[in-house]
């Protein structure tokens, strides 16, 4: 039994688990979930490792064989997903030392961050489709109470419109996945990839389309992205962060494994449709936060945007386009949850996260300036930071497959991130500080806090740099995880002949 | 019977439709009941209705001796409500705050996250 594909899920558990125990005692609090996430890291790494030396691995669990017992498994996507969930994890953790230390339940906001790791570990892990669910909801309630500890009247109103949004997509995958088990029998990845091509086309489009309303819902795609801007500006800044970087890549990862393993996509309806909805979610995530003007609100719209850039890799389906979509997705979860941090910092800074009461950064603070313009270039664009090489791949693989409209929209959309971001950088680094001080008392920040709050957006800058300057090893990567996706008979072959 | 049980998870799933699409967030979260309720009922239509015994195995034996309901479904159901069940509480507890804040249950009148800031 191959444990290391457990360990991802295991470790923050029993991490939460020991945290409970933990309750007021802030320093262990903070010295234990980071140990966790530190963990968490290691077993990433060498997950990756093995699963490139040794093609994709799979266990299974109390001791039914596959396809009958729950199975994890973990291919070149699935181990990148988790590496980079745990470099993310171990970030904010840290963050959330200075950023949420003076919350009143500051434990709390640990343990959920572990169970919230825990359940989208699982969630990339998993080769069962009801056991996805699961661990759906695992992530999903994590994530309620990290939205709604000490949550103010703002926060609670943003909070009920995405809990009931939410709890709407998971019901529909539920349906999908009740009805799905009913024609077919089965619940397991590589089973259903042999099973659902026999079915009758009208019942595959009805079961995939209640698939993908579902996993839309999640990862915010156009028209069913209201419950995003409505929510994620309300959080503190290190939970925000945890959000835009974790919790839509789930849904985008469901779509492309579910859609390349489980419903056959080329040439159906859906894949037009997606088309269309990849395009109009850039757009209008991207309009979005053009008109905002307060950090988080910008930031919030932003993600909206960059999940349609990602979208286009599976909806083109091609093997360039796949991997566009992965190495993105990489570079997005990195780039947005620094953009986060960087916010979160600026507010504690100036007391308030609106554009007109901060200003002078520059000036004051020239470190930070650099630390902010490399994600903030890497997520509009700029050659030769990681955003460049993923938007080169995604908008190729249009224009090879026909797609102008497609390209040109993704090319406009990059325009208007780049102002969007000018934007912020204007107002909040180059314009002169207000003078009329902010009316909230801004509470001092002592040198080891500052450390804990750089730390990560230095480590996040770094490695924006490192995929930028050398992206060939990470484009390689992602070619080969592509390549795993479009023939998964790896895949299915290690998920099928796990021993019980 | 498959017939009769998937008319009524219809029933249940337009009914919470209707009710979820009422501005009272109390109706919104009778809705959200219904739905659940129809889909656990879909997924144990889905694994067949049959009069048989139950998956037990005799002591001794590798087979149940009579022919068995399928008992995946039974058991996804019962996951399926255990989860509803937590998160209706939660969900419940939510709207109370909710309603609190706002002094009203009108779920249009709960936009303060998305007002224009100053």
């Amino acid at each position: 039994m191959n444990s290391l594909l457990v360990l991802p899920v295991i470790i923050p558990l029993g991490g939460a688990l020991f945290l409970c125990m933990l309750r007021k005692r802030t320093t262990a609090v903070t010295a234990v979930s980071s140990l966790t996430a530190g963990f968490g890291l290691t077993v990433g790494v060498m997950l990756i490792s093995l699963v490139v030396k040794q093609g994709p691995q799979a266990v299974s669990l109390g001791s039914w064989p596959a396809p009958y017992g729950i199975v994890f498994a973990a291919d070149l996507f699935s181990a990148a997903m988790v590496l980079i969930t745990w470099v993310i994890g171990l970030g904010i953790v840290i963050y959330s030392a200075a950023d949420l230390k003076h919350k009143p339940s500051f434990a709390h906001y640990q343990v959920l961050i572990q169970f919230l790791l825990a359940g989208v570990n699982g969630a990339f892990l998993t080769a069962d489709l009801f056991n996805l669910y699961v661990w759906f909801e695992v992530m999903l309630i994590a994530s309620f109470g990290l939205m709604l500890l000490d949550a103010g009247s703002i926060q609670i109103q943003g909070g009920v419109k995405y809990v009931f949004l939410n709890l709407i997509s998971t019901l529909t995958m539920l349906l999908a996945i009740g009805l799905l088990y009913g024609a077919t029998g089965m619940l397991n990845f590589a089973e259903l990839h042999h099973k659902t091509p026999v079915l009758s086309p009208g019942l595959i489009n009805i079961l995939a389309g209640l698939f993908l309303f579902s996993f839309s819902v999640k990862s915010a795609l156009f028209p069913l992205y209201a419950w995003l801007p409505a929510s994620y500006h309300t959080l503190p800044s290190s939970v925000a962060a945890l959000f835009a970087a974790l919790l839509t890549k789930v849904g985008i990862y469901a779509v492309i494994r579910t859609f390349t393993l489980v419903f056959p996509f080329e040439g159906t309806g859906w894949q037009t449709i997606l088309i269309a909805v990849s395009g109009l979610t850039m757009l209008t995530g991207v309009l979005g936060a053009a008109s905002q003007f307060t950090i988080k609100k910008i930031l919030s719209f932003h993600i909206i945007s960059q999940v349609g850039y990602i979208i286009i890799g599976i909806a083109l389906y091609t093997r360039l386009a796949i991997a566009g979509s992965i190495l993105y997705l990489i570079h997005h979860i990195i780039v947005k949850a620094n953009l986060f941090l960087i916010g979160g910092f600026l507010n504690r800074k100036f007391g308030s996260d609106h554009l007109s009461k901060m200003g002078g950064v520059y000036k004051s603070f020239p470190v930070l300036a650099v630390l902010f313009m490399i994600p903030a270039f890497s997520l509009a664009g700029f050659p030769p930071l990681s955003g460049f090489w993923s938007k080169f791949a995604v908008i190729r693989a249009s224009i090879e497959t026909d797609h102008y409209w497609l390209a040109a929209t993704a090319l406009i959309v990059s325009v208007l991130t780049i102002y969007s971001m000018l934007k912020i950088w204007n107002e909040a680094f180059w314009k002169p500080a207000p003078t009329d001080p902010v009316s909230k008392p801004v509470r001092s920040l002592s040198s080891r806090e500052a450390c804990l709050y750089l730390v990560p957006i230095a480590t996040f800058a770094l490695l924006t740099l490192i995929i930028g300057l050398a992206a060939e090893p990470f484009f390689r990567f992602a070619d080969q995880a592509a390549l795993q996706l479009l023939e998964p008979a790896d895949y299915i072959q290690a998920v099928l002949g796990v021993k019980g | 019977m498959e017939s009769l049980l998937s008319l009524i998870t219809g029933m249940l799933i337009a009914a919470g439709v209707y009710l979820m699409l009422e501005r009272h967030i109390l109706r919104i979260l009778f809705g959200f009941i219904l739905i659940s309720n129809g889909v656990n009922l879909a997924i144990l239509t889905s694994g067949r209705l049959s009069k048989t015994g139950l998956p037990i195995i005799p002591p001794g034996g590798v087979m149940p001796d009579t022919p068995y309901a399928n008992p995946l479904s039974q058991a996804l159901i019962l996951t399926a409500i255990v989860i509803g069940f937590g998160v209706l509480i939660f969900c419940l507890v939510l709207a109370y705050k909710a309603c609190q804040v706002q002094e009203s249950a009108d779920v249009n009148l709960m936009n303060l996250s998305e007002r224009e800031e100053k």
